[in-house]
């Protein structure tokens, strides 16, 4: 065969489910885990087998689409289940099946105890079919049916845990706030067919130049709602406030969806529809600020939260915020790139912060940590290599992609952004360097219970960090800077981001590229010291900090009210207005009713006047006055 | 296919629906006096046949094309494509109701009889040429349909329902003589080509007679399809009624009302499409959003169907808009659809409970999904499906609909549209949720499984993924009996 069986990739996850529904009570707790992660292990085998055959190809030719299924086709209305294959699919299908495939592991460790074991594994794998559907699809409607899906599974297991209530409300949150976002995305998709007449990327991408003049506001208002839907499910200012959240799911989830994967979403989509995004230069002015605006504002956040995986959850928040600001100034390549390498740091970091929790019997307060740094020396150690990655220390993986970044905007002219960047690295540097001292050094501050119980995780969970902690070190050396002819990752990519503007800017001098490493290095050391100094070396600072500070504080550690000021604008109206149109239009009817049974003690008669006069008159006198108000309405014209 | 190729001539087989259903209501009402038991099949069994017989033979002419009766009924691609669906929702109701009456004590042979009577108004509104046998199909229909209603008769809820729906029944027919009564008046005709080759002589845009005429007709219709504001009558109606009952007519009572209207939409109204478009998107506007907005805080699920099925009104109603041949098809394939999945929905809660007590609010779903996986797999599907998310065919409809709207250029209705959608999926999942994440409260539901039912169910799940997944075999359709209906 020549054509590298795209389709089986998300096929054997399903196919997974399948089995799990169909025998998975006979098979044990063993068996699930061997066909959970044998499934996505063998994903990853296709994958790679696919991604190298890709590698083979000369650099022109490297698309691969494999039509697996025509859906529909009446007229010019058609969509077609195919699979394409792509230097950028091959990357983001990589990194789900790859870092999916770990996580799996981790999980088998993490959730043994677990009595929905079998619920859970369904659950990931029916996400990680979804996704990979997603970053697979060939046109907008299938990549639709993977972004619905990775919503659904999200929902799904944010909410897994639904005995608890905060566990069943941060669902609903999360679902809320994402189809707001898809109403974006639907929208957005919708124009775009209207206007250049098909969903396929190839062809849309082709026409769209034809049919739209750059910068006109067709394209725009239509970038702008896939943008939206970008928000939506990467959690960008105004729609981040579910991520957080989210934590209540259990941790490998966190791992996989809320970091890794799914919450990347949002850039994909972005990198994939690059030619629009590149008509607009409004759009992408857009997402350059709000992408600066959310890495700083997340940031900010993280720095007085003290639950250990919040943290880390406005540190997602923020990292996507980065990555927006890559395709935001044009460089596609940057953003890729720094979804690649994050997705090792973050997922290795939700990971420690697992076993963490684990180790610890559920504890999740950084106030009720420390010293851990000799109990648990595997976790201690990957999560070492994970923060210093994350504040962007050479040369491991955060810095080379965060200094391309920031370099990317600063060469673009985007010196603001630039700006907000580096601020925001020092900040990143800051309140990680805190969660680790705060969990591993120091003095314990652990109860007596969680001392007790204290031990390092079984091996499931330990080999899958020391995996992520390889790539995580060393993940970044495909993209070494100032390389004649750009750096490995570059020239990998160069196929789909020819010709895309930030790509194609002068490119800096060594002179300035030299300044500008060793201005974003001397940040994250900036950030790591201040921490050193406020929680290791003087302890008692933090708390003159937290008072000579305290408007600050206090505004950031309640995450500036953002979610009570949605709650008092969006969703009590809501609320109410439900509410309203049931009570005025039901409740007075049905109440009425239900007093109308009471009535029959009374007398036949008293009912039949209330039937009458009561609601059967009041629908009829709506139904006139709705003719009424028509006919007054054409009269009128 | 010209001359006689089938015994008969052509004529007779295009009728043949409809001898067939008046055929079978009479042969059932004469077996009444037959002696049989409560639990006796025979009437389900025979509606049963006959209604595979009517859809048998429509099928054997569905290429021909025939006006009959003096271009009063006409057997064209649109009456056919509807006929099947009839028989299908006569079909999957019959199986619904199979065990469900049983179990309920209302057996009775009259209860299919009326059924049976009811798919005939329906075939006959959706081939009806005319606006003389429009209202003889309607009132067909709606008259069985009253009685069936109320065919709990011990229950005050349903006396009560089936009396509301009739008095407003009554009311809008009303409205409907009265405009058919104006449009004779200003056109000189009640046949609907005749009606639009005078439109096309002499345009009476400012004719009074006419215009009002066009609106008490519409008004009429969009009683039957329960449009905000002549919906009042819904949710009491669905609730009250026997949930058997309930799903044949959100399907079939629905889809009948619209067939008039696209083909009054694809002649007459054609003519005037200016002067209706405002209106017609206002009460597509309202219906989807007062149908969405109330359903969100239903805790009894056939009440939440019903304000569900009301706002689904609404997104027909916005292919109406659309109108001309794509629009129409879009109604059409949304139809079939929404037809499907609300007959599955409803058909889950004819399931529920034991013997004649009803377990339809939210809280009785809870924990179903895993003490009866297949269960909680099919209504996920038709929640899934009626909330329009992919690769269910609810999303197909719903992405067909809003397309062709959008080519129309309407595109505040296509945004409102979206919006109203995306809303609706919060009260679809509620149930999902309800049914996975949820522990019974007091004493989990029974389940009272029954051969026929779980077909039929299963028949509404495997046709929702079909054509979510293979959407263009029945759009193809569509779009060819809106071509053949021309």
């Amino acid at each position: 065969m020549n054509f590298p069986l795209l389709w089986i990739i998300p096929a054997l996850p399903l196919a997974a489910v399948g089995l799990n529904l169909l025998i998975g009570d006979r098979l044990g707790k063993r068996g699930t885990a061997w066909l959970a992660c044998g499934a996505v292990g063998l994903a990853f085998a296709f994958a790679v087998r696919a991604v190298l055959r890709l590698a083979g190809l000369p650099e022109a030719d490297r698309t691969i689409v494999e039509n697996a299924y025509t859906w529909m086709r009446v007229g010019d209305f058609s969509a077609s289940v195919a699979f394409l294959l792509d230097p950028l699919s091959a990357v983001m299908c990589l990194v789900v099946t790859g870092v999916g495939f770990l996580i799996h592991v981790y999980s088998v460790g993490y959730m043994a105890h677990d009595p929905s074991f079998r619920r859970f594994f369904l659950y990931l794998n029916l996400f990680m079919f979804a996704m990979l559907t997603l970053v697979l699809a060939d046109n907008f409607l299938l990549m639709f049916v993977g972004w619905e899906g990775v919503g659904l599974c999200s929902y799904l297991l944010i909410g897994f845990w639904y005995e608890r209530p905060s566990a069943a409300e941060a669902g609903k949150k999360a679902f809320v706030m994402n189809r707001i976002g898809d109403f974006g995305f639907i929208l957005g998709m919708l124009l775009l067919f209207a206007w250049a007449g098909s969903l396929q990327y190839d062809r849309l991408f082709a026409i769209a130049p034809h049919v739209f003049v750059k910068g006109a506001a067709a394209i725009t208002i239509a970038t702008l709602l896939l943008f939206l839907g970008a928000t939506g499910k990467s959690a960008q200012i105004p729609l981040y406030t579910w991520l957080p959240d989210a934590m209540e799911g259990p941790t490998p989830v966190s791992a996989l969806i809320h970091a890794a994967t799914m919450v990347t979403a949002g850039v994909y989509m972005v990198a994939r529809c690059h030619p629009l995004f590149l008509l607009a230069p409004a759009s992408l002015e857009t997402v350059a600020v709000v992408g600066a605006a959310t890495a700083l504002f997340a940031a900010t956040i993280g720095l007085a939260q003290n639950d250990i995986k919040r943290v880390l959850a406005y540190s997602t928040v923020s990292q996507l915020g980065y990555m927006f600001m890559a395709c935001g100034v044009g460089a596609f390549t940057a953003g890729i790139f720094h979804l690649m390498t994050h997705a090792f740091f973050k997922a290795l970091l939700f990971l420690g912060a697992g076993s963490v929790i684990h180790a610890l019997s559920d504890e999740q307060d950084l106030r009720r940590m420390g010293g851990l740094a000799g109990k648990l020396p595997w976790t201690h150690g990957t999560m070492l290599v994970a923060t210093l990655a994350i504040a962007g220390i050479p040369p491991l993986a955060g810095f080379f992609s965060k200094d391309e970044i920031l370099s990317r905007a600063f060469a673009s002219g985007h010196s603001g952004v630039w700006l907000v960047g580096l601020v925001g690295a020092a900040l990143t540097a800051f309140y990680m360097f805190r969660l680790y001292i705060l969990a591993f050094r120091g003095p314990s501050r652990l109860s007596h219970e969680a001392e007790h119980h204290l031990h390092e995780s079984p091996p499931s969970m330990i080999i899958p960090l020391v995996v992520l902690a390889a790539l995580s070190a060393v993940g970044g050396l495909v993209g070494q800077p100032m390389q004649e002819g750009g750096h490995l990752f570059e020239r990998w990519m160069r196929p789909v981001f020819e010709g895309a503007g930030g790509e194609a800017a002068a490119p800096l001098s060594p002179r300035t590229e030299w300044t500008l490493i060793a201005l974003s290095v001397a940040a994250a050391a900036l950030g790591i010291y201040g921490a050193y100094r406020t929680y290791l070396v003087e302890p008692g600072l933090a708390a003159r900090l937290r008072e000579r500070l305290r408007a600050f504080h206090q505004a950031v550690l309640h995450k500036y009210w953002i979610d009570e000021l949605y709650d008092a604008l969006v969703v009590a109206p809501v609320y109410h207005l439900s509410q309203r149109l049931w009570r005025f239009w039901d409740e007075r009817i049905v109440d009425g009713m239900v007093n109308g049974v009471a009535y029959t003690f009374e007398g036949v008669s008293a009912l039949l006047r209330l039937f009458q006069t009561g609601f059967v008159g009041t629908y009829a006198l709506f139904f006139t006055l709705g003719v009424l108000v028509i006919l007054i309405e054409l009269g009128r014209r | 296919m010209s001359g006689v190729p089938f015994l008969l001539p052509v004529d007779w087989w295009a009728l043949g629906a409809v001898i067939a259903l008046s055929g079978g209501a009479m042969a059932l009402l004469l077996l009444e006096f037959l002696p049989h038991g409560p639990e006796s099949n025979r009437a389900a069994l025979v509606s049963l046949v006959t209604l595979l017989a009517a859809g048998a033979s429509v099928f054997v002419v569905r290429d021909s094309r025939r006006a009959l009766f003096d271009g009063m009924f006409v057997h064209d691609g649109i009456t056919v494509f509807f006929t099947f669906l009839f028989c299908a929702i006569g079909i999957l109701s019959v199986l619904l109701s199979w065990d469900y009456v049983k179990r309920t004590r209302i057996n009775r042979t009259e209860y299919y009889a009326l059924l049976l009577s009811s798919t005939l108004g329906m075939v006959i509104m959706a081939g009806s040429n005319d606006l003389i046998t429009v209202f003889l199909g309607l009132e067909l229909m709606s008259l069985a349909l009253y009685v069936l209603v109320g065919f709990r008769r011990s229950h005050l809820e349903s006396n009560e329902a089936s009396l509301k729906y009739f008095l407003l029944g009554a009311f809008a027919s009303g409205f409907l003589l009265y405009g058919i009564a104006l449009l004779y008046g200003a056109t000189g005709t009640t046949n609907l080509q005749k009606m639009t080759a005078v439109m096309s002589d002499s345009p009476m845009l400012e004719n009074p007679l006419f215009v009002v005429g066009a609106l008490l007709l519409v008004v009429g219709l969009g009683f039957k399809v329960s449009a905000v504001p002549f919906h009042m009558w819904t949710p009491d109606a669905y609730e009250g009624a026997p949930t058997s009952v309930t799903a044949f007519m959100s399907a079939g009572a629905k889809a009948a009302g619209f067939a008039a209207l696209v083909r009054v939409g694809l002649s007459t109204l054609g003519a005037v499409r200016t002067d209706w478009v405002p209106v017609l998107s206002a009460i597509a506007i309202l219906t989807m959003t007062v149908g969405n907005v109330t359903a969100l805080l239903q805790n009894n699920v056939k009440r939440m169907l019903a304000y569900s099925s009301i706002a689904h009104a609404g997104y027909v109603l916005v292919a109406i808009v659309a109108g001309g041949r794509d629009g129409a098809s879009a109604a059409l394939f949304y139809l079939a659809v929404y037809s499907l999945m609300n007959l599955g929905a409803f058909g889950i809660l004819t399931l529920l409970g034991r013997g004649t007590e009803e377990r339809v609010l939210v809280s009785d779903l809870a924990g179903l999904g895993f003490r009866h996986p297949g269960l909680g797999i099919a209504m996920t599907v038709f929640m899934l499906a009626l909330g329009g998310i992919p690769p269910t065919a609810g999303f197909m409809a719903k992405v067909y609909v809003f397309g062709v709207a959008l080519k129309a250029g309407l595109v505040p209705l296509v945004i409102i549209g979206v919006l109203n959608s995306v809303v609706s999926v919060f009260y679809y999942l509620r149930i999902t949720v309800a049914m996975y994440m949820e522990e019974p409260q007091a004493e989990p539901t029974h389940v009272s499984w029954a051969v026929p039912g779980a077909l039929a169910v299963l028949a509404a799940v495997a046709l929702t993924l079909w054509w979510g997944v293979q959407a263009h075999a029945l759009l193809d359709q569509a779009q060819r009996s809106v071509l053949g209906g021309m």
